[in-house]
């Protein structure tokens, strides 16, 4: 293999006694319509953009999918993006962070990557605080879609 | 006044200090995601089955929260108290008014060999052979509500250190009605012969499911180009199509953060997807879709063009779900051979 692909062995991205969970998970009892109007609305109250709401249900129902509510919100604050891929070019693939939020049965589910699951691929200091704020904001917001009514 | 004052700020600290935690807040925050608010199911098998509920100890339960069930979904929760656990069992019990039942810790003893027998003829097509569970798991959102839940992982760690013995025997006496596991009792079997499956089960113990190790892999699947970064983007184009996926678009990351335009033009995503993987990967685990349609992003940084993936095979641990492991072990073939092709 002639190629220069190389793997880039970092620190454990996702450390396997992380003591906080690696995916963050909500569900509401809201419609998916609802709930996708409750999650940007508090998205954009805590500071973030939304960048895009890709669909990746198209086609789904037609394979016999029980359902074809399902989005990836692309959202992220404009400098840090700035800063983090010109800082940490290997954390570019993952960026910007990504929700998805999908309908199960009458209620909709959301479920992003903890941020911290990030942090542990970069080696200043003072830009984990970046992640910690992240993971702090997804609780919060996480915990607005949870009751919204 | 001022003495009442103390007294009502003394009430009120001790009141927040001995309030328990709530349980319901607690189940809403930590397993209604995955269980259902009022456990009835969804990624998660259903709790609130009388059959299931009314067969099990707060010991079972509190293990169970605590140490998961490594590569099947369950996260561990060792970040929460004993009174966080406590409460969540608590409320986890509310849905039922039959007393708990107590199992003792006496082991069950029997013929492991005949035990084997059993299991691959009554067992093994729902709980898989060497008890690996069932493709999937509990009632997961992309199948019909009213199919069958799936059959859980017996050799699992987390399950084994959670269930006593009598618990196990207990479960192939009665089943559990309104799910799948049938009573083997009523099936026909005897009492020496559910000895030796349990036997036969508790010897999982020692196989342990082996997963990807991590150590080798890296966050990303970064490549070289030796091209220009124009050139590089129509590479990929022609290399995604080699490999049978259908370009989506191809647009710049810093798309929808900053004015049409005014985009970093260095920094170019291709989006693109092929629809019988994407179903696959979201029948196995729904919640991948985070990282789907695939995604190559190129660029360019201090004269230097890169292109660069997530590495897949992070993601069955990320996602604690080790039948996520061949669908990340086919993307990340793909990925390479993409990367590859581009770059010759
Ligand atoms: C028709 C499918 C099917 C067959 C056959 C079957 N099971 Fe099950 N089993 C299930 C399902 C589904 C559950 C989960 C029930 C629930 O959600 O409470 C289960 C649960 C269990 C549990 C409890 C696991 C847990 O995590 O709580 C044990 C133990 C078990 N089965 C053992 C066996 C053994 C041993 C046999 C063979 C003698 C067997 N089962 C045969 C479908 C099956
Ligand atoms: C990310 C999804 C997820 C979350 C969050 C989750 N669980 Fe689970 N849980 C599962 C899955 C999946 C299984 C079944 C594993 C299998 O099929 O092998 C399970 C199994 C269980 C079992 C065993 C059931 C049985 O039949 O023996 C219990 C008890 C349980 N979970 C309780 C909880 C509690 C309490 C919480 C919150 C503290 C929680 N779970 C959070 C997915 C989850």
């Amino acid at each position: 293999m002639n190629t220069f692909l190389k793997s880039f062995l970092l620190f454990c991205f996702v450390s396997a006694n992380a003591v906080a969970s690696d995916l963050i998970m909500a569900r509401s009892p809201l419609s998916f319509s609802e709930a996708m109007t409750n999650l940007q609305v508090s998205l954009r109250e805590h500071g973030y953009t939304v960048a895009r709401v890709q669909r990746i249900d198209v086609g789904l129902t037609g394979m016999g999918y029980k359902t074809d509510m399902y989005r990836v919100v692309f959202v992220g604050k404009t400098d840090e993006i700035k800063y983090l891929t010109n800082k940490y070019p290997e954390m570019i693939p993952y960026l910007p962070p990504k929700v998805s939020i999908f309908a199960e049965g009458g209620d909709t589910l959301l479920v992003t990557a903890n941020p911290m699951a990030f942090a542990m691929m970069v080696d200043d200091e003072k830009d984990r605080i970046i992640f910690q704020r992240w993971e702090s904001d997804v609780y919060s917001v996480f915990d607005d879609f949870r009751r919204a009514e | 006044m001022i003495k009442f004052t103390v007294l009502f700020f003394l009430l009120i600290v001790s009141g927040i200090a001995n309030a328990a935690p709530d349980g319901k807040a607690l189940f809403d925050k930590h397993c209604s995601a995955c269980h259902g608010s009022e456990g009835k199911g969804g990624v998660g098998v259903p709790l609130s089955l009388p059959s299931f509920i009314n067969s099990v100890s707060n010991e079972y339960l509190n293990r169970t929260i605590r140490v998961g069930r490594p590569g099947r979904i369950m996260p561990a929760f060792p970040q929460l108290s004993d009174a966080q656990v406590k409460a969540i069992v608590g409320h986890v019990r509310s849905w039922t008014d039959m007393p708990m039942v107590k199992f003792d810790s006496t082991p069950v003893t029997g013929d492991k060999k005949n035990g084997k027998e059993l299991f691959l003829k009554r067992c093994a097509q729902c709980h898989g052979e060497d008890g690996k569970g069932g493709k999937g798991t509990g009632v997961t959102f992309s199948r019909k509500r009213d199919l069958p839940i799936i059959a859980p992982a017996l050799n699992n760690s987390g399950f084994l250190a959670s269930a006593s013995d009598m618990m196990i025997k207990n479960t192939l006496i009665h089943g559990r009605d309104g799910t799948p596991m049938v009573s083997l009792l009523k099936a026909g079997l005897k009492e020496k012969d559910i000895n030796d499956v349990v036997a036969y089960v508790r010897s999982f113990q020692k196989l342990e499911t082996t997963s990807i190790s991590d150590e080798k892999n890296g966050a990303a699947i970064i490549v070289e180009s030796p091209y220009s970064l124009e050139e590089t983007v129509e590479n990929l184009k022609q290399a995604i199509e080699n490999q049978n996926f259908k370009l989506i678009r191809t647009d710049y990351l810093e798309h929808g953060f900053v004015d049409e335009g005014k985009e970093n033009k260095k920094q170019v995503v291709l989006h693109f997807c092929n629809f019988n993987f994407l179903f696959e990967a979201l029948s196995i685990d729904p919640r991948v879709g985070m990282f789907l349609p695939c995604r190559v992003t190129v660029v360019e940084h201090e004269g230097k063009v890169q292109m660069m993936t997530i590495n897949p095979m992070r993601l069955s641990k990320l996602f604690n779900n080790d039948g996520l492991n061949d669908a990340c072990k086919a993307m990340t073939e793909t990925y390479e051979s993409i990367l590859e092709d581009a770059s010759l």
